[in-house]
């Protein structure tokens, strides 16, 4: 087999210096009622990915602050060339633009008022039109790995997410930590039982320290409801797979950070801010966590899976993985990288390492991963509250 | 010299089964990097994806997967044993009483 160091990589530099795998021309609506006109241009205009999503109305404080930065860091993406932003008011999209616009790519926003969606949905389309022509001719280039940022998250988890494609995900991170990735894991519900590890494996107290408090602070939010995620963990499906405790399933759940020292706590969609691993506070719901991860930069996707989760993003594309035989044979067409000879003594974790990073390097060259060419365009805001 | 069993880390009290595994038929515990650790024989049957007592364990000990408790040993469990929520309970939310019960157990 090709080693992924035999493969080299290619990528879009952009103007702020990062590094993309994919061209997007995004339209990205700033609101609900603005997806109708941004639908309409992404149909007119070939080479454009529109965003439609349900929120941006009437939402204040902390969780008004979240959707924008969701949305402003969707466009910072470096998976994106150039963004045009539609939206009801002009000022809120011209907030946005002008925020995207710091990395240097082409933005162009569109206010819907005094214009109506017809007018707008014209203006916009001859942007993007030009857009498109610009990013159609940009060249991919030679790429470091380290230019690479990439984030994990696993679902529909069973016995063979810990024994197998967690660990697998654990030693890719070990290597680009010492290739000097920047990456991204999180899930803070999912932790628990776990989250001592998690504060041992960090670089200092203080990072610890937020850690556990953001950790403390969803586990308050679950009780406020009501509820207990304790009582309910391991799940019966879990346990019918093998899993007996909740300490097991979630050393099983943090098994995909390595042996990696984690250098920074993100809020939820915050930019790294240096090479390393970090954790996001974050959903453990496979679309909201990777729309987060997707607002922070990150480029492409590990996404490890037991039973079959099918998720996708359409700006990072995510690469899946599975250990499960059973899941590899009845739902092939979402799994991108088989693992399961690990469980058949096939080959061991740096062997299964070998493989996702050789899929890792084509996925980078432009191969399009499952969730990409089954249309997998999950972009889900994560909401703190309900709206005014 | 079938191998049979993965552990995380080679001195864990249990391994687990990456096939079904069956009562009395010897298999080879390997770790994930491929080490070869024990031979072992499980006295009951166990399915892919459960766990084996890698040595005895007594009740009330601690049972380390991943080079850390996962829980403790709610019966006597023999080596080649089935290990699952029979005879393993969490440490973490068993309530304060059970905690303290064990602990005194352990002391």
């Amino acid at each position: 087999m090709t080693s992924y160091h035999d493969i080299p990589i290619s990528g879009y530099r952009r103007a702020n210096g990062r590094v993309g795998i994919r061209n997007h021309v995004l339209i990205l609506p700033v609101d609900d009622i603005s997806n109708a006109a941004v639908e309409g241009v992404a149909q007119l205009i070939r080479g454009t990915t529109a965003l439609p999503h349900p929120y941006g109305r009437l939402q204040f404080g902390a969780d008004l602050d979240l959707t924008f930065q969701t949305l402003v860091g969707t466009g910072k993406n470096p998976n994106v060339a150039a963004v045009v932003v539609i939206g009801i008011e002009p000022n809120w999209t011209e907030h946005i633009a002008k925020q995207i616009a710091e990395t240097g790519k082409p933005v162009a926003g569109f206010g819907i008022e005094r214009f109506g969606d017809l007018k707008t949905i014209e203006m916009a389309a001859r942007k993007a039109k030009e857009f498109v022509h610009y990013a159609s001719e940009l060249p991919r280039v030679p790429v470091d790995w380290k230019e690479i940022w990439v984030s994990t998250k696993c679902g529909e988890s069973d016995t063979t997410s810990g024994l197998a494609s967690n660990p697998t995900v654990g030693r890719v991170f070990e290597r680009l930590e010492k290739t000097g990735n920047t990456l991204i894991f999180g899930e803070t519900t999912e932790v628990t039982g776990a989250e001592d590890k998690v504060m041992e494996q960090c670089a200092t107290p203080e990072i610890a320290a937020q850690f556990k408090a953001a950790f403390d602070n969803y586990q308050e939010l679950v009780q406020s409801q009501g509820v207990s995620l304790m009582g309910s963990q391991p799940t019966e499906g879990n346990i019918r797979g093998g899993l007996s405790t909740i300490e097991e399933k979630a050393l099983g759940n943090v098994e995909k950070m390595g042996r990696c020292t984690i250098v920074g706590f993100l809020e939820p969609a915050q930019e790294p801010q240096k090479p390393g691993l970090h954790f996001m506070d974050s959903s453990s719901a496979a679309a909201e966590m990777v729309t987060l991860c997707c607002a922070a930069g990150a480029a492409l996707h590990l996404f490890t899976t037991g039973q079959g989760n099918i998720i996708g993003n359409k700006i990072e594309p995510v690469i899946k993985l599975s250990a499960n035989p059973l899941t590899v044979a009845t739902m092939s067409e979402h799994i991108d990288v088989d693992i399961s000879g690990l469980l058949r003594f096939e080959y061991n974790l740096d062997g299964a390492a070998d493989r996702t990073m050789e899929m890792m390097a084509r996925t980078i060259n432009g191969r399009l991963t499952s969730a990409e060419t089954l249309r997998h365009d999950e972009f889900v805001l994560t909401k703190l509250y309900r709206s005014a | 010299m079938k191998k049979g069993i993965l552990l995380h880390e080679a001195t864990d009290d249990v391994g687990v089964a990456a096939m079904d595994l069956h009562a009395g038929a010897e298999v080879e515990a390997v770790t994930l990097e491929g080490a070869a650790v024990v031979m072992l024989t499980p006295v009951e049957d166990i399915p892919l994806g459960h766990k084996m007592a890698m040595r005895s364990l007594p009740a009330g000990k601690h049972i380390v997967e991943y080079g850390r408790p996962i829980g403790y040993a709610s019966a006597d469990i023999p080596a080649g044993g089935h290990v699952h929520v029979h005879n393993i309970k969490s440490l973490r939310w068993a309530g304060t009483d059970q905690i303290v019960k064990e602990q005194e157990k352990l002391s």
